[in-house]
């Protein structure tokens, strides 16, 4: 039987990567002055693991490169060898290299070879592993000439080891053949019936092979139970020597024993070499871009997610037998019943959507869980000491989302800890303390999901940034932003300030490219700043993709859908409690503020403005910074709606993030708030804002 | 029908191993260390145990030593799974009762003589 061996691949991938995490992340958390045994233990456990599933799957590069990863583990873990700093840093590249073999070999390509290859060396170094001799095939095969007695005394104890003798006297009989063996049992050993046991084996064997075969062979049917029993492999053939099972064994204890001991004389003198090494390896390896994991397209669900899902499909199969048995014999008299089954449908489609939707959320800590380590080489490399706090890494999130934010953190983080940190002796002069700290705190708001990425250094420098930008003619000369609209300009396109190119960060692509990224995503970011108190950016993103939570409003016979988030509440005004601004913009007082009022239709061009009705009917929702006040004919209801992407199936339109159909087959727009809110942020205080990007 | 009780933390070589001795007529039982293992063990019986060593919670010569102190346990083959290189292990599983051992890597047909070799 032949078993496809591919199947199993994607869960050993899988397998492997979280066994990396754990890898890394106890690794991250090892202290060196007190090296926990059990930490050590999961950490060879996980490389034990993906060098066996490697093994077995076929995977050879990294279950060779595992090895030895493996080897120098089993050395600490057996307290040969105690745990060292470099070693560390060695077993963490050796992760990075795992990590982008087995992304390689999901990806069905070849593996690089070239690191793992010198990291082998630096391992091989440190275990002072001459290249492996090959093994011989044993050749002792001399002497099997006519045949062999093997006389066969097992201990007593040999059945409670589930060994049972007569089935190693069919197997040899299976390699030699029926009339080549010949058993004699000897009883002599039994004894009273009175004192016999049986669990314990009182008889003696001889087995006569009386056939060419090799001892290899032979030996191989008894290998299980060498030290249970005295076993003696007599040749048949008088002319050579007997052999005495034991004496390769001698051998090859004595041999493994003496390489023991060189491996323990030359340990000093090795160890240094590897640490300059390690250094070497970690200044190349901040050059080359940190290789991009494939995404994984399975989701590991918990059974109790799939078990509700089951549960509501239940539901919804009642509900659906019942409507059936409804509509089969309806009169009017069963109206209500029918209402209230249709009530039911709806809340079991609703259940079934949010148990659906629950299984694609994962908790943000996967993403998180990246970062000590980022951190830490990243420490090291700027000689900045950092301290990283992670808050509600259990705020769950969507998993399209959580892989598509996971690279803007990166550069979030390596922005603050390059830009937003200072140098130690800063901060110390500063008379902060000499660890900076950055926190990376998840939460939810309404239905988005925030995620901040803050730094206790030096905050943005608004004076610097501002000549920056008007160097770039990215602002005009003469302007007159607010501290808070200054941050804000470093979103911009080719916007830079670092006064050397890092390796970090400070391309020039930085920012917008975020930005950038997380508006694809439906998102938004700012930045908050204080001067040498720190900055924060602030994330927000829906909490999934492809639903919607709409208010259906009516404009012009148009049906357009606000998503109820962003919605704070709905009002009937009358036209004079407009304030005129300037032609054609108004804002209002709502209660102790003011709030920019658009219309729907002269945004979209609809109509002719049109100043006759007195009431009108105004949607207040909050945008990106501020509340604005949307003008509409009449709301409609409210539904879930999913989203289908305009851009896709036309292009991208300004006010608009996507499109849905209705019940009734007619397709209604949905408003994308924010950019309807920067349609209008110039109006508002009527001072020039830097033009953004579209 | 023939049971056996298959024991691995990774899922990975636990669904290969069980798909493989399924896919030969025999009925597995899974178990990703050996607390879950010796659990299931009480409830059933077995007539062999395949167990991998290295696994949290409790390690595979702890699992053999505890099953052979079972009622139904004493006498049936127990095989560990374990790499080449941990000579010492084999060692240690014997002395805990192990009947053999299966080194890794290997493929299912080996895995499957193996199984036929021990049941018979």
């Amino acid at each position: 039987m032949s078993v496809d061996l591919s199947q199993f691949h994607q869960i050993f991938f899988e397998e492997s990567f979280e066994g990396l995490d754990v890898m890394e992340s106890e690794l991250l958390e090892m202290d060196l002055d007190d090296v926990n045994e059990e930490t050590v233990n999961t950490i060879f456990r996980a490389a034990h693991s993906i060098k066996g599933g490697a093994g077995t799957f076929g995977f050879m590069p990294i279950s060779e490169f595992t090895h030895v990863v493996e080897t120098l583990l089993d050395e600490i873990r057996s307290g040969q060898r105690t745990m060292q700093a470099n070693f560390i840093d060695l077993f963490l590249q050796s992760v990075d290299c795992l990590r982008g073999m087995l992304s390689d070999m999901q990806g069905g390509n070849e593996p690089e070879a070239e690191r793992p290859a010198q990291l082998r060396k630096e391992f091989e170094v440190i275990l002072n592993m001459a290249a492996a001799p090959i093994e011989d095939e044993d050749p002792s095969t001399a002497g099997d000439g006519q045949g062999w007695l093997i006389k066969m005394s097992p201990h007593r104890d040999l059945l409670l080891t589930g060994n049972e003798p007569f089935r190693m006297f069919r197997e040899l009989r299976d390699i030699v053949g029926d009339d080549c063996l010949e058993v004699t049992s000897y009883c002599d050993d039994i004894p009273d019936f009175s004192s016999l046991t049986p669990e314990e084996c009182f008889l003696k064997w001889d087995l006569k092979v009386t056939k060419t075969v090799p001892l290899e062979d032979i030996k191989a049917v008894f290998e299980w139970v060498e030290d249970e029993c005295d076993l003696e492999y007599l040749s048949l053939d008088n002319t050579s020597d007997t052999e005495p099972s034991d004496a390769d064994n001698h051998i090859e204890e004595a041999s493994s024993a003496a390489s023991t001991e060189s491996v323990a004389e030359v340990e000093p003198t090795s160890v240094e070499a590897t640490e300059i090494k390690a250094t070497e390896v970690k200044a190349e390896k901040s050059a080359k871009p940190v290789k991009k994991q494939a995404e994984s397209s399975s989701i590991r669900v918990s059974i109790d997610k799939v078990d509700s899902l089951i549960n509501m499909v239940g539901e919804l199969v009642i509900t659906q037998s019942m409507l059936g048995e409804l509509g089969s014999n309806f009169d009017l008299g069963r109206l209500a019943k029918l209402q209230e089954g249709l009530s039911q449908l709806e809340q079991n489609t609703r259940e079934l959507q949010e148990s659906v939707m629950k299984i694609r959320m994962m908790p943000i800590s996967f993403a998180f869980s990246r970062f000590p380590r980022l951190v830490r080489d990243l420490g090291n490399q700027l000689d900045k000491k950092v301290n990283l706090v992670t808050l509600g890494e259990q705020t769950e999130l969507d998993k399209t989302v959580m892989e598509k934010i996971s690279d803007p953190l990166v550069h979030l983080v390596r922005n603050s800890m390059d830009h937003g940190l200072e140098t130690t002796p800063d901060r110390i002069a500063a008379g902060k303390k000499e660890e900076g700290t950055i926190t990376l705190n998840a939460y939810h708001q309404g239905g988005n999901i925030v995620i901040e990425v803050a730094d206790d250094g030096a905050g943005l420098n608004e004076e610097k940034i501002l000549r920056k930008a008007v160097e770039k003619k990215l602002v005009p000369e003469k302007n007159n932003l607010s501290p808070e609209e200054i941050h804000q300009l470093v979103f911009l396109p080719g916007f830079s300030t670092a006064d050397a190119v890092s390796d970090i960060s400070g391309r020039g692509v930085g920012m917008d490219v975020v930005r950038k990224n997380i508006q694809a995503l439906n998102g938004t970011i700012e930045v908050r700043s204080q001067r040498h108190k720190g900055s924060t950016f602030i994330i927000r993103l829906p909490l999934t993709l492809a639903i919607l939570d709409g208010q259906l409003v009516q404009v012009c016979n148009e049906t357009y859908i606000f998503p109820l988030v962003s919605i704070v509440e709905s009002i009937q005004i009358s036209r004079s409690s407009l304030n005129r601004v300037t032609a054609g913009q108004y804002v209002m007082q709502l209660r102790d503020e003011y709030i920019p009022i658009v219309c729907l239709d002269q945004v979209f061009g609809l109509r002719e403005a049109d100043d006759s009705s007195e009431n009108l009917m105004l949607v207040v929702v909050e945008g990106d910074t501020e509340k604005i006040g949307i003008v509409v004919d009449d709301l409609l209801g409210q539904q879930q709606v999913v989203i289908k992407s305009l851009e896709q199936n036309y292009k991208k339109v300004s006010g608009i993030s996507g499109a849905t159909i209705l019940g009734d087959g007619t397709v209604a727009l949905i408003i994308d708030i924010s950019s309807i809110d920067k349609k209008l942020v110039p109006v508002k205080n009527n001072s020039h804002r830097p033009e953004r990007a579209a | 029908m023939v049971s056996i009780l298959a024991v691995d933390d990774s899922a990975s070589m636990r669904q290969m191993v069980s798909f493989t001795l399924k896919g030969a007529g025999y009925d597995v039982k899974e178990a990703s260390d050996g607390v879950e293992a010796l659990e299931i063990a009480k409830g059933n019986t077995f007539d062999l145990v395949l167990t991998d060593v290295n696994m949290p919670n409790m390690n595979g010569i702890e699992l053999v030593k505890n099953l052979r102190q079972e009622e139904g346990y004493k006498f049936i083959p127990m095989l560990m799974l374990t790499t080449e290189s941990a000579g010492d292990m084999k060692m240690q599983g014997k002395q805990a009762g192990a009947t053999g051992w299966i080194v890794k890597p290997f493929n299912p047909d080996q895995l499957l003589s193996t199984i036929k070799r021990v049941l018979g």
